[in-house]
């Protein structure tokens, strides 16, 4: 057993330059890049500048909901802020951040490969994405008012560019298929010697999983997306009542693909709390194989489970039974996941610098956000609480609580390994502290909004309700303080951290024997691997 | 991690060549079959469409077909049949190292689609003609919409073969090397075979 001593006194591996792939500058040496760090970084900057765009509509939109009655803008300036909110942090944030920043960036590192398995599809996705994005903030022309969803029949016949914006949202749809495609072939077929599948570190499962989701479900919202536009210029009436369609038809095209991309969101995620949940701890992982085939199980789950998002649109009992039973079947796989992490943690030796405060707020949040979607699975309480706050808490909690937490936790996690910097744990800490203190006075304030009866989507409320808002909104500053200090970190640490030892965390996977930031090979040479990643106290599988 | 020797990969840096070529054949097949199962998803939506508003609308369906042109929907078929005939057998010749072949029956595959298309023209200004539009009812918004996202397919085909042709005019493949080959001709094989299933769905209802 070799621990690494991660003190930097170990041979920078594979790093001709301190620099790395960094090495390189210029603007043509990040378009034009084959390298899958640099397009991985790419998309970190871009899927991060929607995050904080997002978060913009997001505090405007709780200053609004501060008082009932219109002030500061108009319901329908409203509207465009709540759908361009869920839009834009659904599909150019939540989405492909993960996979396609830190996914981009370390699969090929964790599985000991120079590159992904088609570089230039792999830039090519990254442009598409950019093409997306352009042609989504041309749609802001008129902008839309639909939510996120983009329901039919309003979205068919509101007078906001919704055609634009379905063909932005094809292309971004198109560039998240070819990335998943692209990790596919890359984790089937490029494995370092000896990586087995079982010796695979189970950040590489999730995106395993992940990817197999994109790979199948992102076409069936593509087709939906251009029908939708199709409708409106051509009059194709698939989801129009008065030629014989629809409108059901569409939500169940859009949640076949819109289910199964949660797990696109959620997954990746989990992989991340796997790998720093027995890094912090110092023990080898609890249940390696149930967590990987988890992620397997959640993706497979996830494809027969859209209904529970239509129990209220007049679908049979039978059917809606079905949906039901499905739904709390993805409980499952997800609860295994916990109780190994929960296990991993039992009698560790368990150090709290950020990626794992991260980590453990993820498991906190999340396990919050999956028991209260269990109250949404069940038939005769989702119909109590449907279209209310309860849900905009819930799915908050999963999707903040857990993506963008596993987000955060890998971002702390890795920014050594891609930055060669390391940040402060000064500054990380508070950050984490209000982040964590101001999600949840803003969000945990919404379940009791929602199961009190506050209807979601509407800019106006009853007067009951406001003193819960006021705290919803004062806990959102509390949260936008935390982030914004994360990121003054995130500056800080780019600029003037200390250098950082190619293994800050001791931890054993592949990226971390390799120099910080890594040589545009990655490696000098092709590791060959003998053991798990998880080998932490001289444990062997 | 605990008793990991290293041995000499794959030489320099570069993200050309980071893979040997077995290897890089067997990401190319396994990626092309993947990219065909997320075609067969994105034509799924619409085949999902057809057999709900089938079950839904018999009556419209076996009415509205009458109008289609029956025989040059017939034609069409022997002609994508024959470019699939036309692009294996290009396959077969590379496989021996006979480019001159590949490069002929390349041409001869473009040219069987571009009938396709001409064809398809001719059949959608009729439709046209006779007041048959994508909104005139279901039946027709999925024949345009189920024929039109085969014809973007068919145009995209024709450049994957035009681009094939190119590379086979600048002497890139040979009996070793001729993936990209076998890659669009796997592609142009699925265009063929969803029109297989578009041609019974539409033409033929029974």
């Amino acid at each position: 057993m070799r621990e690494t001593t991660g003190n930097g006194e170990q041979p920078q591996n594979g790093n001709a330059s301190p620099r790395g792939y960094l090495e390189a500058k210029g603007i043509r040496a990040w378009a034009y890049t084959l390298d899958h760090k640099r397009i991985g970084v790419m998309y970190l900057y871009t899927t991060l500048f929607f995050f904080l765009a997002g978060g913009v509509f997001a505090l405007l939109i709780r200053l609004k909901l501060m008082y009932p009655g219109q002030h500061i803008f108009t319901n329908q300036t409203y509207n465009v802020l709540f759908t361009m909110h869920g839009a834009l942090m659904i599909f150019l944030f939540v989405i492909p951040a993960i996979p396609s920043g830190l996914g981009n960036f370390f699969i090929p590192l964790q599985i000991g490969a120079r590159d992904v398995a088609f570089p230039r599809l792999n830039l090519m996705s990254y442009w598409i994405f950019v093409a997306g994005i352009v042609v989504i903030l041309f749609s802001l022309g008129r902008p839309m008012d639909t939510g996120w969803t983009f329901y039919t029949p309003y979205s068919a016949r509101t007078s906001a560019d919704v055609t634009v914006l379905s063909f932005g949202i094809f292309l971004v749809g198109m560039s998240s298929i070819l990335t998943g495609l692209n990790f596919l072939v890359t984790i089937h077929k490029l494995r370092a010697p000896g990586m087995t599948w079982h010796r695979m570190p189970l950040f590489i499962w999730s995106m395993y999983a992940t990817s197999i989701i994109q790979v199948l479900a992102t076409p069936v919202v593509g087709i939906t997306f251009l029908l939708l536009a199709m409708e409106r210029l051509f009059g194709v009436g698939f989801f129009d009542p008065t030629k014989g369609g629809d409108p059901i038809l569409f939500q169940h095209f859009f949640w076949f693909y819109s289910h199964p991309v949660v797990y696109v969101m959620i997954l990746p995620a989990m992989g991340i709390i796997s790998e720093i949940i027995p890094a912090f701890s110092r023990k080898p992982i609890f249940g390696y194989k149930a967590i990987a085939y988890s992620s397997l199980a959640i993706a497979g789950f996830g494809f027969f489970v859209w209904g529970h998002h239509m129990f209220v649109t007049g679908m049979s009992a039978t059917a809606a039974i079905i949906f039901s039973l499905l739904t709390y079947s993805v409980a499952i796989p997800t609860a295994i996941k916990v109780f190994n992490w929960l296990a991993t943690m039992y009698r560790g030796s368990i150090t709290f610098e950020s990626p794992m405060l991260y980590a453990l707020t993820f498991i906190f949040l999340f396990v919050v956000g999956g028991l209260t979607g269990m109250f949404l699975g069940a038939l005769g309480a989702d119909i109590h609480v449907h279209d209310t706050y309860f849900i905009v808490a819930h799915f908050h909690y999963t999707m903040v609580g857990g993506t963008v937490m596993g987000l955060l936790a890998g971002l702390h996690f890795w920014f050594p390994k891609m930055t060669g910097r390391m940040l402060s744990e000064k500054m990380a800490v508070p950050a984490w502290l209000l982040i964590f203190i101001g999600f949840n006075v803003t969000f945990f304030t919404q379940f009791i909004l929602g199961f009190e009866g506050m209807p979601r989507r509407y800019a106006q409320y009853p007067a009951q309700f406001q003193a819960l808002n006021i705290v919803s909104t004062v806990g959102s500053w509390i949260l936008a303080a935390g982030i914004l200090i994360m990121f003054a970190n995130f500056v800080h640490g780019l600029f003037r951290g200390a250098l950082a030892p190619p293994n800050p965390w001791n931890a054993l996977s592949l990226e971390w024997q390799t120099g910080s930031p890594p040589a545009t090979e990655n490696f000098e040479e092709i590791p060959t691997v003998t053991d798990w990643p998880y080998g932490y106290a001289g444990r062997q599988t | 991690m605990s008793g990991r020797s290293t041995h000499h990969g794959p030489g320099a840096a570069g993200h050309e060549a980071h893979m040997d070529p077995t290897t890089a054949r067997e990401a190319a097949t396994l990626g092309i079959w993947t990219f065909l199962a997320t075609e067969v998803l994105l034509f799924g939506g619409l085949f999902t469409a057809y057999v709900i508003f089938r079950i839904k609308y018999p009556q419209m369906f076996y009415e509205d077909h009458l109008e289609l042109n029956r025989i040059l929907g017939a034609v069409n078929t022997v002609v994508l049949i024959c470019s699939s005939l036309t692009v294996a057998l290009g396959i077969a010749a590379i496989r021996k190292g006979k480019v001159m072949l590949l490069r002929f029956y390349l041409f001869l595959t473009i040219l069987l689609a571009a009938t396709f298309l001409v064809i398809k023209y001719f059949e959608y200004m009729e439709d046209f003609s006779k007041g048959l539009y994508p909104s005139t009812d279901i039946f027709f918004s999925l024949y345009f919409m189920m024929t039109g996202l085969h014809a973007v397919h068919v145009t995209a085909g024709i450049t994957a073969l035009a681009t094939m042709l190119v590379l086979a005019f600048r002497g890139r493949f040979s009996a070793d090397y001729h993936t990209p080959v076998e890659v669009t001709g796997l592609y142009w094989h699925f265009v063929d075979l969803v029109w297989i299933y578009l041609l019974p769905l539409l033409y033929l209802v029974g």
